[in-house]
């Protein structure tokens, strides 16, 4: 099995490019891959707990939970969070706050790296 | 030993969003990755501008006072000074009606010893060809 790295720097909500990426890391959890997802931009805020479901907008607080809990990676760049006021005790369970260099460090040891870039 | 080339290739155009700088940033995040790695393992990075990403390197930005932020000179310099191979798309510059002269070509005032490239796309492309990933922003 090989190991996935997913850049998010899509909006969680206002675009469906995160939906995209979590179900793609779904996908390679079911099929036994490795995953470390790095959320950076506006991508962090799908790390941020909290979130309330709307019909009119996808939620994906429980999905994420749901694939870290299941031994998927998920880490928010810390400064790009501060930046947006969300700090280290908003963050969901079990995920990780780190700086822009982790996210280097995992696409160095990952067989294949999709960049998914912001707006 | 072991190094892996990472392509940072921007077409994103500078302020309208945060990409570009985004990518500015993560690529220069390569002169720390050391710490996540083993003994021998390093980053080796490349930042190309593509398209309206080459406005990115447009010379006298103003953004500080402007918006209060950083320019994105600054961050190409500092890139330059970090030893960060740094392609600028001559075609594209070419199409935006700009000269060399009005490209930021070097950091020498921050004492970089390296200075940008003006190349052709196909240099790119064989860059990006030679890269073990490339991060598109």
């Amino acid at each position: 099995m090989g190991k996935l790295t997913i850049g998010c720097f899509s909006s969680l909500v206002g675009s469906m490019t995160l939906d995209f990426a979590v179900k793609l890391a779904e996908a390679a959890r079911k099929k036994g891959h490795d995953v470390d997802m790095w959320l950076s931009g506006n991508g962090t805020m799908l790390s941020k707990k909290g979130q309330r479901s709307f019909k009119d907008y996808s939620s994906l607080e429980k999905t994420i939970t749901d694939l870290v809990a299941g031994g998927a990676n998920v880490t928010a760049c810390e400064a790009c969070a501060e930046a947006r006021g969300f700090h280290k005790e908003d963050l969901i369970s079990g995920f990780g706050r780190k700086s822009m260099d982790w996210y280097l460090a995992s696409c160095f040891s990952a067989d294949r790296v999709l960049h998914i870039g912001g707006e | 030993m072991s190094i892996k080339k990472m392509a940072f290739i921007v077409d994103k155009m500078p302020y309208k969003s945060e990409t570009s700088r985004l990518a500015l940033t993560h690529a220069i995040a390569s002169q720390t990755v050391e710490i996540h790695l083993e003994d021998g393992e390093n980053v080796e990075p490349v930042l190309a501008f593509i398209g309206a990403g080459v406005l990115n390197c447009l010379k006298n930005q103003k953004a500080s006072e402007v918006y209060g932020v950083t320019t994105l000179e600054s961050h190409i310099q500092n890139a330059l000074l970090t030893d960060i191979k740094v392609l600028i798309c001559e075609e594209d510059v070419k199409k935006y009606g700009l000269t060399e002269d009005q490209i930021i070509m070097d950091a020498e005032e921050l004492g970089a010893d390296i200075t940008s490239e003006l190349v052709p796309f196909s240099t790119i492309m064989s860059e990006m060809e030679s890269s073990d990933h490339i991060l598109f922003f």
